[in-house]
């Protein structure tokens, strides 16, 4: 599994393009996320993919080469924070409620929605970590679940940050040979 | 002045420097057709949108300009498709605009209303949709950047019928392209500068593999001063044909699948593959896992993602082909590598024994001869069009091309059709070079119809039909890999030269090899189209071959009496 963060021009079409791309290169997408930036010509995406190092460099570099993308950066390795968010609704009865809320904190998730017979949670934390409380949940019964997939970012001083605007400068003149 | 949408595409076309456009109208296209007639383009009416994509793409290499392709909605945007994905494979700038439904009623599907931004997503280098007149010269000016610049490639614009009909003023300043700013790279990093001179530099048994991007570049005059003050040998791609002249010394000729056996065999005893302007194509390398395995691999390419995408290589040199050689030419070391061009020589001597040319004369006439009959006659000085099968390969092995551009054929699609439309679009782009249609039975009868565009344009191009009853490249695969099992290659054509009379074009038929060069000449002579049926030889077949898959060096030689006599290198 490789994460790639990639900065594309916030307009309709892009996340086809995305998505086109992959498919094309034969490549799986595990999940892929939008999200606006500062700018909001701008938006920042988080793509998790199925394949391995070179194939990584590929999806990268062919997502570069789509116009509408600023940057796209392979970060697997890199040390990086990656986080997924899930809401999760799950049975709940007078009785499992005590022991629904101690596996809450011990999974630092959070109530957002309590019903006669359900709760709903919410947890952020690794894909590792948020399929470790649905395998806890499992025995009292999870009605629904919706899950953000990952948004990452790199630590400390390794930052991404889309380009500069400039003039596009490429003309379009015959290279005589 | 407020001006509507469709006269500011014109305008736009114009202050490009746009003069041909080749295209069909209708409905959704009208609009700007009414203002064409208005301005100072020509437009080539074409008899199938495929045939105007395939014109805009051969007059764009042809000139090395962007060609434009114009369609209504619909089957017009359609038809396109094919030509698109050719010039998408072959790194061709095309420009497409199509006419589109009026913007309130896209998604309803109106009449001819097709969503052709998403179908041609994956086929264009880039594609957009207009739907206000205010955005269409920035749309036209950006496609014709993102077109010719880079890697180049196809870009459409679809504009909508009232983005058309819409008026404005014409703010060419405001219309300025704004592309997405882009991260730059550095355009190529100093370690694998540093790593390609020392590999260069130490190099016994080099080989330099120049494909398509050399001519692209412009880098054609940076390569000759390269290939000879490292004294290297020179193999091309298909689409490399006439980047370095075919009959200098040092150039092996084309590789590959079809290419000859001693270029391959070069390749496969190398020391070092320097690859300019090429992508290690399938029909290039055969079987990747036995491909150079002795070599150690300099890859110069624009494109990022073709870097180690099929061979794994030791120095990237990122970039324009014509920066990086010219970079790297104060970096080498002068050598004489006389004694390795010497030894391919000696593979050359052995090959040439099974060459077709130095066949007696058993009143058989093979494509190969006509081929090389037209390079004699024309002395090597025409700009051939190849249509796709047998007859393209050898076009490739008997016409010899010594200067770039001289040669244009569908090399990554394999478009059959694809000759006649590119060489009438070439022919507009060089009215005084005298173009050559190179084309089988089957694939002549994909866009004959543009037989008639020959005549309304009253153009002058030689059409030389190599008529082998088959389609002659699946009937060979055939022959050595299914048992002669010819299912759906017979092939039955009209006769061509009473096709051509009833278009008002002159033809004439050629059945031995005494008339070919007679033929040649009078049509070369006549000031008007001319086409030439040449009855070759049914079951000839392309040689040297390496199978689909096999190693490079894995090949299926040509079987010859004389070979019996020839020693085995
Ligand atoms: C029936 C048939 C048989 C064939 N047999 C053979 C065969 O035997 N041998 C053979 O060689 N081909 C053969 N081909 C053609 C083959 O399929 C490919 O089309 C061809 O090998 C591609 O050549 P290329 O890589 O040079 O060109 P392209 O595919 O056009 O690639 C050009 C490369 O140059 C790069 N480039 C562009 N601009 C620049 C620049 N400014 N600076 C640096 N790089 C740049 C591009 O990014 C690209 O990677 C055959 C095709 C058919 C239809
Ligand atoms: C549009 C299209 N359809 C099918 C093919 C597959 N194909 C490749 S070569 C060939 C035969 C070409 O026959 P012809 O035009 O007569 O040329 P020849 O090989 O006989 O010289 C075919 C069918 C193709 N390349 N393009
Ligand atoms: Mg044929």
């Amino acid at each position: 599994m490789k994460t790639l963060v990639a900065y594309v021009e916030n307009k309709p079409g892009v996340l086809n393009r995305v998505a086109s791309l992959a498919r094309r290169l034969a490549i799986n997408i595990d999940s892929l996320t939008v999200g606006p930036t500062e700018n909001d010509e701008i938006a920042r995406m988080t793509v998790v993919v199925h394949t391995d190092e070179q194939g990584a460099r590929r999806v990268q570099a062919s997502l570069e080469k789509l116009v509408d993308v600023l940057l796209a950066e392979n970060i697997s390795g890199r040390p990086a924070v990656v986080r997924d968010l899930a809401l999760i609704k799950v049975a709940a009865d007078q009785k499992s409620r005590p022991h629904l809320m101690e596996l809450v904190k011990v999974f630092r998730a959070r109530v957002v929605d309590v019903a006669p017979e359900s709760l709903i949670l919410e947890v952020s934390g690794t894909v590792h970590k948020i399929d470790s409380l649905l395998e806890v949940l499992r025995p009292f019964g999870v009605l629904e679940m919706a899950r953000t997939g990952s948004v990452a970012m790199t630590r400390g001083a390794d930052l991404l940050q889309p380009p500069a605007a400039a003039e596009a400068s490429a003309g379009c003149a015959v290279k005589p040979n | 002045m407020k001006r509507t949408g469709a006269e500011i595409l014109c305008e736009t076309l114009q202050r490009l420097g746009v003069k041909d456009i080749f295209g069909y109208p209708g409905g959704a296209i009208l609009p700007t057709y009414d203002a064409i007639g208005r301005s100072q383009l020509h437009h080539v009416l074409v008899r199938h949108e495929q045939g105007a994509t395939h014109m805009a793409d051969g007059y764009a290499r042809a000139s090395g300009g962007v060609g434009v392709a114009m369609a209504t909605s619909g089957p017009g945007a359609t038809n396109m498709v094919t030509g698109i994905a050719t010039a998408m494979l072959d790194s061709s700038p095309v420009v497409c605009i199509t006419g589109q439904v009026s913007s309130k009623l896209l998604g309803s599907d109106a009449f001819q209303e097709i969503d052709i931004t998403g179908i041609t997503m994956p086929i264009t280098k880039h594609n957009s949709i207009v739907s206000r007149a205010e955005d269409i010269a920035r749309a036209v000016r950006e496609a014709f950047v993102i077109a010719a610049s880079g890697r180049p490639g196809p870009v459409l614009v679809d504009v909508t019928k009232d983005a058309q009909q819409g008026t404005c003023e014409l703010d060419w300043e405001a219309a300025t392209p704004k592309l997405p700013p882009k991260r730059l790279h550095p355009a190529c990093e100093e370690t694998e500068f540093a790593r390609a001179v020392e590999l260069l530099n130490s190099a016994k048994r080099p080989v330099i593999l120049a494909g398509h991007g050399v001519q692209i570049a412009g880098a054609v005059r940076a390569l000759e001063a390269f290939v000879r003050r490292g004294h290297f040998p020179v193999a091309m791609t298909l689409l490399g044909i006439g980047t370095f002249p075919a009959t200098d010394p040092l150039n092996l000729g084309m590789m590959g699948m079809h290419g000859e056996a001693w270029v391959n065999r070069a390749i496969q005893e190398s020391d070092l593959i320097v690859a300019v302007g090429m992508r290690f194509d399938d029909r290039v390398t055969g079987d990747l896992r036995t491909y150079a395995t002795d070599a150690r691999k300099i890859h110069i390419e624009i494109d990022r993602s073709e870097i180690n995408k099929n061979v794994k290589v030791d120095a990237a040199l990122v970039g324009d082909a014509r920066e990086l050689l010219e970079q790297l030419l104060p970096c080498l070391e002068p050598r004489d590598r006389s004694e390795w061009v010497e030894y391919i020589r000696t593979l050359k001597g052995h090959s040439a024994v099974r060459d077709i040319q130095s066949l007696p004369d058993s009143g058989h006439l093979y494509a190969a001869h006509v081929i090389n009959d037209l390079w004699k006659e024309t002395k090597g000085r025409a700009l051939v069009v190849s249509d796709v099968g047998q007859h393209q390969m050898w076009e490739a092995q008997y016409y010899h091309h010594d200067r770039p551009r001289s040669l244009i054929t569908s090399g990554g699609l394999g478009t059959m059709g694809f000759a006649l439309p590119a060489a009438i679009g070439a022919k507009f782009a060089k009215p005084e070079d005298e173009v050559w249609v190179v084309v089988g039975d089957g694939g002549f009868q994909m866009t004959m119809c543009e037989l008639a565009t020959i005549v309304q344009e009253k153009i002058n191009v030689k059409i030389a039909i190599i008529n082998n009853g088959y389609l002659g490249m699946v009937r060979q695969w055939q022959e050595f890999f299914y048992d002669k099992r010819y299912v759906a290659t017979p092939l039955v054509a009209p006769d061509f030269c009473a096709l051509a009379s009833a278009f008002g074009i002159r033809s004439e038929k050629v059945g031995t090899r005494g008339e070919v060069l007679p033929a040649i000449r009078k049509a070369r002579e006549a000031a008007e189209t001319v086409l030439l049926d040449f009855r070759v030889e049914q079951e000839d077949a392309v040689y040297p071959m390496v199978p689909a898959g096999a190693a490079l060096h894995e090949m299926i030689r040509r079987p010859s009496p004389l070979v019996e006599t020839a020693t085995e290198p």
